[in-house]
């Protein structure tokens, strides 16, 4: 459900000239619902950057996810994290 | 549940075309993880369909004040209690902003509830009240996060 939520308002943010990029832990779901620009990770629920405290994969998550910000990739653009 | 659900689609799918450089641009952070910041009411976990609701997060909050409401037993959520970057990543968006590479850091960010079926009232209400905010602010980036 989290993932749908975010797509939502990623969409509407968008409408209104804001770029976006979300995290999504569910192919299947960013499939279906479409966020414009998304990074999908392999982490479980409740782990969308990865392990806690561990900072340099949470930036490596980010700088992949705000890359697709600059792609040329048409929407909606959903690719998967593949580590640093 | 999550295969029968009747998932929403976007359809036309908006775009925003990037204008400038990373570097140069505002960014501001979303997160659908439930957190609320000390003294902010907790989101209702009554409310049937979900709890549409938003928080305003102070960009300078200290991220281990933030407090996990999710309503959702589904996942694992000793994560976020250890580290709330985990969803919520403002520790490593002023890093970026340090390391220059984005231009600024919102003043304001946006938390709200993502454990939601019912939708209208977050597409219709609260979407569009935080795009007027940041539309105000000038951001040009947003990051969402779920949970």
């Amino acid at each position: 459900m989290c993932n749908q939520a975010v797509g939502l308002v990623a969409a509407e943010l968008e409408r209104r000239g804001i770029a976006t990029v979300s995290i999504q832990l569910l192919r299947f779901i960013a499939e279906r619902v479409r966020p414009p620009r998304a990074l999908c990770v392999p982490f479980a629920h409740g782990y969308p950057l990865g392990r806690p405290d561990e900072p340099d994969t949470q930036h490596a998550v980010i700088e992949a996810a705000l890359r697709l910000l600059e792609s040329d990739l048409r929407v909606p653009v959903l690719v998967d994290y593949r580590g640093e | 549940m999550l295969r029968a659900y009747r998932w929403r689609t976007i359809d036309p799918v908006p775009y925003a075309k990037l204008e400038k450089p990373l570097a140069d641009c505002r960014l501001a952070l979303l997160s659908s993880a439930g957190f609320v910041a000390p003294g902010q009411e907790r989101f209702d976990e009554s409310i049937k369909g979900g709890d549409p609701s938003f928080r305003e997060i102070a960009s300078d909050i200290a991220v281990s004040t933030l407090i996990d409401t999710h309503r959702s037993e589904s996942f694992d959520h000793t994560g976020l209690a250890k580290d709330p970057n985990v969803a919520f990543p403002i520790d490593r968006v002023r890093e970026l902003d340090e390391r220059g590479k984005i231009g600024s850091v919102n003043q304001r960010h946006f938390s709200f509830m993502g454990s939601l079926t019912a939708t209208r009232r977050l597409t219709h209400q609260s979407a569009p009240a935080i795009a007027d905010s940041l539309v105000a602010d000038g951001v040009d980036i947003a990051l969402l996060v779920p949970v």
